[in-house]
Formats: structure tokens, C-alpha cells, sequence
């Protein structure tokens, strides 16, 4: 039978990666010394998982790969070897190398041949060198991948043994052991198997059968006499018992002599076939096939075939044992040469923009169920299509409100399926925190917390490259040397907290370091130096900050090759924008800094303030939103002669008049008759007046780029409950807008 | 009469190709992605076969038979170990633990069907 694995590759390339990414941590795990048992075999299950999904496919490279990885992981299970610095580091590239062979699978590319090869001496290396008594005949295998899975399905034999006897018929004892119904094993199915292949005649023998009273009935008390009159070969009805061999007696003889008489058989026939000593007698005319086929090994014979095989596996031990030392030499140098050029090698990641997504169950159920609820509803609401009298109205009212709530619940339910858990982007932290720290020369503990809070796929995606580059900051810029900390008086390890929490319809990330922290004199210097400033100006601490994310803004003289990547804070404040989040810093000098990023759960629904202007509504995001007032004209005062400001409390708020904007003569142009909502957007504020604030709702958000074109100040597009469209606004881009035209 | 198998494997890629071959001859495939909620399924429904892996997290394929025989309803009910490595000391511990066979990972369709075809009649 054929069947279509497209869809099964599909599934093994996302587990495998996953797997890898497992590793990965795990291994970062046994480098912070947490060594225990369960983080080991994790880490093998990882490598073993590969290589068994590989060899559906028959992708041998990584078949043969993974199994090196396997060995020496299991060595490490065992306690057959002793987890050093250097062994981490080694299996890390090589988790490095797999996930490079994979990649390249996926996307039908080559990967690069020699860094595989080179991590492959160097796993089967320090295996030579350090193992005491490792058994030879996995040194063999190592080198022919392909036989660790031997198709049993072909006949085991090949054509280089001696060609077997081809009988008429053979005749079976078979006297299974009181309990091997126990293991699932019934000899009727054992029986049909034979019938498949030829006449079969069978007699039981029940004599063993005891009293009633005595009797178990979980136990098998009969014994079968089997002809089975069918030219097969031994082996194909040895294979039948295969299971239960060593659960009962059994005896197969040949029906006929053969014409070419294997030298023990005929004599047997007249011999006690109850006799154990027999089966050594009987076996060496079963050819043997390679060993770890064990469905031939029976009692003594397999000794003495495995302890051959063991004299021969011995020689090619020795023999290897004696380039060892050659061998190791080649390894350290290896070794020596990937840890210097570590980082400069392009790093290969599976396409992050996975196009399928696993769900957990229960959301589904949660589906399924809230769909279940809504058809209950609509055939509810169906029952008055053709009676509708007023009596009825109230019910269909219910009925409606029942149908939007459960809408609602449904549009929830869905838009959990999309939702990730942060871990996803926190998993890659560990690795990178580790490698930069060694780059550095730095201490660093890598604090993951709230790594369950979940967000949309879509968000959790764009927001990792941001993080990365905060993290890398914090650690370039942020936390000091060992010997710097221990003058300051701190712990010699850094500290690096990424922490995630829910906050409304937000997820909050704070990545905090107990590092130097900002140097707000050096700021303001820079500041005044790049004429963002005056020098009379004294502006907050915070408002200092705010020039972080100014672009070409850094404190920093010296460049090395963490910075200078041509992204700076102000790509990632841009970035986030672009999610609709924003991004806030906190420091205290010599005690470390505090970036919270806040992004909106999904990027699909908003929660949306509905406001007239003229004829038009437009859609405001509810947390954008500060306040909204009657406006008191005394407080309106105008600079400029073109910038109207409204003074609230202490504040001046400048004012945008959206008819302006938008260029409508309808509606109110007065001032005092109107409303202003007062909006807040990356940090600034600003008053919009409208004509009137209507309702609040969830909003989906349609794109207005994909339907029309990017506009500035405006952030896509929805359909109201009446159909009609309606645009919505976006505060950071409007008041950039102000500032630039006004400025 | 149409049998119900559970399959348990940590891999989701596994468990997809054992239950596409299994379900073209209209067996019933029920999923497991470790022992331990294996051993709760079991608990829960008779199946008539279980097949699984022997390396798992949580609880591997071998605790996962050890325990299922000491439920009433599993004395008899085949249990298949399928495994990369077909060596004797595997078989030895999957016959300790009464396990009814074995099968080799990957699975190659007709010698799956044949496995299980061989326990379920």
C-alpha cells in the first residue's frame, strides 16, 4: 500500500525542530549545572525522535547524525561518561548542525557539508578516546546508519547463505507456557497465521488440563500438534512464533527429509522432542542472519553466536583503538578551530513564519461547543420566521441578545487558536544570553518568568527580533564585567529578567538588567551635543530617555560587532509601533534598566471607541484614550497664530480639529459645542475634537494597505453593524503628523 | 466488528503515519503522546490493541505495559512495543514486562497492517 507522506513531512520537519529547540535548553540547562537524569533524557528522547522520524523518510544524512548525537547522549544516560564544558559545547553545535540539515531540507537547499562532517569526527571522537569498554559492534554500526533498521519484511537472509531446505511441510509442537495468554499472545491467531500459508491439521492435547477446581482459568493448559503442509521456509514459521518463543515449547520439524539432507535433521525425529538440549542441536542448520535479528536466537545457540560475533567485533575494536590517538589529536584541533569562529558562521534557523499552528485540544473543544450553542440559537430564532406576532417579540429579543453573546464567545474561542504561548520566543534566550555572555567575557543569569502568557501568533512573531535586540543590549551595553560588578558591589553575575504578564487586552514584557544602567548627564549631553536639546532645558529623567529611541542616538564611543548592525533603538520603537505597542524605558543609574514593551493581544480585534465628525464615524482605540471633555473655550488659547493649545490642569494640549483633517465642511466647527478626546500616542498628547462620542464595541480590524493604500494617521478600515465603513484612527501617527506639519 | 487501537508515541509524526496506514483498513485510532496518558485512556476505554513507543517522556512505553497488566481489562489485550532497535535485550525486556510483540520503527505499512492483523483478528 502507498500512502501520501507529504503531510507526515510536514510534521516531522515542525517536531524535529521543536525537539532541536528542546535540546537546546535542555542542554543549556546541564551547563548551568543542573544536572539531573530527566534533562538528559530529554535531551536523548530529542536526537532518538529525529532519528526515528528520518527514517520514515529515508533521510539518511540526519538518520546517520542523529544517531552519533544518540550514542553519545546515551553514554551520558548510562553514566559511561562524565558531562564536561566541552561535550556541552560540542553537542550544542551539533543540535546547531541537525537543525542546519533540516532547515535545509525543508527549503530544498544544500547545507554545508563540512561543518556536518566536522561535527561528526568530533561526536565520534572523544568516544574512542574516553570509553573503557564500549561494545565494538556500535562502532560498526555507526559507520552503516542504514542497517540499524533492517526491513524486516524482506527475507532476512541473503543470498551469501547457504540456500536453505525447502520442505513440503513441517511438522509443529507447540506447548505454550501456562501464562502466555498474559501477554496478549491467543494461539488461534498463530493458528490462521499458518492456515495463510498452506493446508494445516491440527490436534490439541488437553491432558494437561486439571481438575475443575484446580482450574485458572487465566491459564493455558493445552498443547498443539501442528502439520502444516505448505513449501515454505523454516524461517517464515520460526517468524510466526516469533513473539512467543520464549513463552512455550517448540519444536518444527521437517515433514519430508529433503533430498539434500541439512546434517542434524533426520536424525531428530526419533529422539524425545520434549528434550531441551535438542534446540542446540537443531539450530546450527537455521542459518543464522546478522545479529541483532534475534528471531533465530534460542538458548545456547545465541550465546555462541553472539560471543562469534563478539571475537570478530573485538579485532575491529583493536584496530580502531589504535588510530585513536591520531584521531583525538585531529579532534582537538577541530575543536579549537569552530570555537573561534563560532558566531562568524551564518546561523541557521528554521523559517520562524510557520504556515501551520498546533492547538491544544481544549481550545478546540471550547469551539466546538460555543458552535454547538450557536446553532441551538439560530434554530431558536428560526421558530419565529413563520409565526411572528408582537407576543413573540420579547422572546426573540432574548433570543438575539443570546445569539451575540454567543457570537461573541466564538469569536473569542477563535481567536485563542492563534494564540501562543511567549515561551515560544523566551526558548531562544537561553542560547543567545549563553553565547553572547562567552563572546563578552560576562556573567549573566537568564531569568525566564510568565513564559505561558499567551499572544497572537502573528504579534509573537514580529516582537522576537525587537527582543533579541534589547536583550542583546542589555547584555552589551547593560550589565557589566565580573570585575567591574564586584567593584560596584554586586554579585559578580549579572542578572537579565524577561518577564511577560497580561494586562487587560495587553501583554506587558519587561526585559530588566541589574546592569549600569543610563547615565541620563551623558544623555542630556548627547542630546544638546546633536541639537535635540537646549541646554537650558531641563527635562525630566524620563523625557531623557525618550532620546534612546531617537535615531543615530547612542551613548555608546566604541563599536563592536553586537552593536553597529544597522539596528538601532529607534527601529525597535518602530517595529513595535508597528504592532500597535509602544515601548518604555526605566533606569536608575548603577542599578540597572527596566524596558517594558505593551502590544495588543491580537492584532485582529479592537476594542474601539465609535466618534462622529460630520457625517463620518471614525473609530478611536479605547486605549488610546485618556479622557474626553466639553470644552471650555477660556482654556483655548492659540500660538502661532495656527496652533490651537487647551489647557488641562497644568498640561497644554495641542489641538486637532478632525474636519480639518479630513477636510469636511458638515458638522460642527464650534469648539464649545463639540467634544475633545484627549489621546495619547508614543508619549505625546494631543486633543481631537469631534462632533459627538458615540458607542463603544469590539472591533475587527480590516487592512485598509491591502484593500487601498497606506495613509498616514489612519490604521485600517472596519465594517459597522449597519455596513457601513468607517476608518480607523491612528493616534501615534496622527500627532506625528501634527508635530511634523507644525514644526 | 471494528477494533479500536490506541497509539501512543511523543511523536505527532509517528502517530500521523501509523494512523493513516491503520485507518485504510478501518481500524479506530485513538492517540496518546506519552505513558501516562496512555495509562489514562486505557483507564478510561477497552481498547483492543495498544501500540507504543518505548522511549517517552513522563512514563516510557515498557512502564506504560507493566502498568496496563495490572489492570483487569488488559491481562489479555495485545500490546506492541515498536521500536528503532530490534535487539535482543529490548525484546528480553519487553517479554519481562508482557508486552505481546514487537514492531520495527519506521513503520513499513504492510508489515504494520501484518502486526496487527497478527493480534486482532
Amino acid at each position: 500500500m502507498s500512502i501520501d507522506l507529504t503531510e507526515i513531512r510536514e510534521l516531522f520537519l515542525e517536531e524535529s525542530f521543536d525537539n532541536i529547540d528542546l535540546m537546546e535548553s535542555n542542554l543549556l540547562e546541564l551547563e548551568n549545572g543542573n544536572v539531573n537524569q530527566e534533562i538528559i533524557d530529554g535531551i536523548f528522547r530529542g536526537a532518538h525522535s529525529i532519528k526515528g522520524g528520518a527514517g520514515i523518510f529515508n533521510f539518511e544524512e540526519i538518520i546517520h547524525f542523529a544517531h552519533l548525537m544518540e550514542t553519545l547522549l546515551d553514554e551520558i544516560r548510562k553514566k559511561e561518561r562524565v558531562i564536561t564544558q566541552s561535550l556541552i559545547e560540542l553537542l550544542l553545535r551539533s543540535v546547531d548542525a541537525l537543525r542546519m540539515m533540516l532547515s535545509a531540507l525543508q527549503e530544498n537547499n544544500d547545507y554545508d557539508k563540512e561543518e556536518v562532517q566536522a561535527c561528526q569526527n568530533a561526536l565520534k571522537m572523544p568516544r574512542q578516546e574516553n570509553t573503557i569498554d564500549e561494545p565494538a559492534e556500535s562502532s560498526e554500526y555507526l559507520t552503516t546508519p542504514v542497517e540499524l533498521m533492517p526491513s524486516v519484511a524482506e527475507p532476512l537472509l541473503d543470498s551469501t547463505q547457504p540456500p536453505l531446505t525447502k520442505d513440503k511441510g513441517w511438522h509443529i509442537l507447540f506447548k505454550p507456557d501456562l501464562s502466555m495468554l498474559k501477554t496478549g499472545n491467543d494461539p488461534i491467531n498463530l493458528f490462521n497465521e499458518l492456515v495463510c500459508l498452506g493446508d494445516l491439521e491440527v490436534s490439541a492435547d488437553t491432558s494437561q488440563v486439571p481438575a475443575f477446581s484446580d482450574l485458572d482459568a487465566q491459564a493455558c493448559y493445552f498443547s498443539w500438534q501442528l502439520t502444516l503442509y505448505a513449501d515454505v521456509e523454516r524461517h517464515i514459521i520460526e517468524e510466526i512464533f516469533e513473539w512467543v518463543e520464549d513463552e512455550c515449547e517448540l519444536h518444527i520439524t521437517a515433514l519430508e527429509p529433503p533430498s539434500p539432507v541439512p546434517p542434524s535433521t533426520p536424525s531428530h525425529e526419533d529422539r524425545n522432542v520434549f528434550d531441551k538440549n535438542e534446540e542446540s542441536e537443531i539450530s546450527p542448520d537455521i542459518p543464522l542472519p546478522d545479529d541483532g535479528n534475534a528471531a533465530f536466537e534460542k538458548g545456547e545457540d545465541s550465546k555462541t553466536a553472539s560471543s562469534a560475533a563478539q571475537l570478530k567485533n573485538e579485532a575491529v575494536f583493536d584496530e580502531e583503538k589504535s588510530n585513536s590517538h591520531s584521531d583525538s589529536e585531529k579532534g582537538k584541533e577541530i575543536l579549537q578551530d569552530w570555537g573561534t569562529d563560532e558566531h562568524t558562521k551564518p546561523s541557521y534557523h528554521h523559517a520562524t513564519e510557520a504556515n501551520s499552528i498546533r492547538v491544544s485540544i481544549d481550545k478546540i473543544d471550547d469551539l466546538i461547543n460555543m458552535v454547538g450553542e450557536l446553532v441551538i440559537t439560530q434554530s431558536m430564532l428560526d421558530q419565529f420566521k413563520d409565526n411572528f406576532d408582537s407576543p413573540l417579540i420579547s422572546q426573540l429579543r432574548e433570543g438575539l441578545l443570546q445569539l451575540e453573546r454567543n457570537s461573541r464567545e466564538l469569536q473569542e474561542s477563535v481567536m485563542r487558536i492563534r494564540m501562543l504561548p511567549i515561551s515560544f520566543s523566551f526558548n531562544r534566550f537561553p542560547r543567545l544570553v549563553h553565547d553572547l555572555s562567552l563572546q563578552l567575557g560576562k556573567k549573566v543569569e537568564l531569568k525566564l518568568s510568565g513564559e505561558q502568557t499567551e499572544l497572537d501568533k502573528i504579534v509573537l512573531e514580529k516582537i522576537n527580533d525587537p527582543l533579541v535586540h534589547l536583550v542583546r543590549n542589555a547584555l552589551d551595553h547593560g550589565i557589566e564585567s565580573p570585575a567591574q560588578r564586584l567593584h560596584a558591589g554586586k554579585y559578580e553575575k549579572g542578572l537579565l529578567h524577561l518577564h511577560a504578564f497580561h494586562q487587560g487586552s495587553n501583554i506587558i514584557i519587561k526585559i530588566s538588567d541589574d546592569g549600569a544602567g543610563f547615565d541620563s548627564e551623558k544623555i542630556r549631553a548627547k542630546a544638546i551635543q546633536q541639537g535635540l536639546l537646549n541646554a537650558e532645558e531641563h527635562p525630566s529623567e524620563e523625557q531623557l530617555y525618550e532620546f534612546i529611541f531617537h535615531p543615530g542616538f547612542s551613548t555608546v564611543t566604541q563599536v563592536n560587532n553586537l552593536s553597529g548592525r544597522g539596528v538601532g533603538m529607534d527601529v525597535v520603537r518602530r517595529n513595535i509601533r508597528a504592532l500597535s505597542g509602544t515601548i518604555e524605558v526605566q533606569s536608575k543609574k548603577g542599578q540597572g534598566s527596566t524596558f517594558s514593551i505593551r502590544l495588543p493581544l491580537t492584532l485582529a480585534i479592537l476594542d474601539g471607541q465609535l466618534v462622529r465628525v460630520g457625517q463620518e464615524i471614525y473609530i478611536l482605540s479605547l486605549l488610546s484614550i485618556i479622557e474626553s471633555l466639553r470644552i471650555n473655550r477660556a482654556l483655548v488659547n492659540s500660538y502661532a497664530g495656527t496652533t490651537e493649545v487647551y489647557r488641562l490642569r497644568d498640561e497644554y494640549i495641542p489641538i486637532l480639529r478632525l474636519y480639518d483633517l479630513f477636510s469636511m465642511t458638515s458638522g460642527t466647527t464650534q469648539l464649545e459645542q463639540g467634544i475633545l478626546v484627549i489621546v495619547e500616542g508614543d508619549g505625546k498628547k494631543m486633543g481631537l475634537f469631534v462632533d459627538e462620542l458615540l458607542s463603544q464595541q469590539q472591533i475587527v480590524i480590516k487592512s485598509l494597505e491591502k484593500n487601498y493604500k497606506k495613509i498616514q494617521g489612519i490604521s485600517g478600515a472596519t465594517i459597522l453593524g449597519d455596513g457601513s465603513v468607517a476608518l480607523i484612527l491612528d493616534v501615534a501617527g496622527l500627532i506625528q503628523r501634527f508635530h511634523a506639519k507644525t514644526i | 466488528m471494528a477494533y479500536n487501537i490506541l497509539i501512543c508515541d511523543d511523536s505527532v509524526a509517528m502517530r500521523q503515519m501509523v494512523k493513516m496506514i491503520l485507518m485504510a483498513y478501518h481500524y479506530g485510532i485513538n492517540e496518546a503522546n506519552d505513558g501516562l496518558e496512555a495509562l489514562e485512556l486505557a483507564k478510561k476505554y477497552k481498547f483492543d490493541l495498544i501500540i507504543t513507543d518505548v522511549n517517552m517522556p513522563k512514563m516510557d512505553g515498557l512502564s506504560l505495559v507493566r502498568q496496563l497488566r495490572t489492570l483487569p481489562d488488559y491481562q489479555f489485550t495485545p500490546i506492541l512495543l515498536a521500536t528503532t532497535e530490534p535487539d535482543g535485550k529490548i525484546k528480553k525486556a519487553a517479554k519481562a514486562a508482557r508486552a505481546t510483540g514487537w514492531i520495527i520503527k519506521p513503520f513499513e505499512p504492510d508489515r504494520l497492517v501484518a502486526a496487527v492483523k497478527k493480534v486482532l483478528r
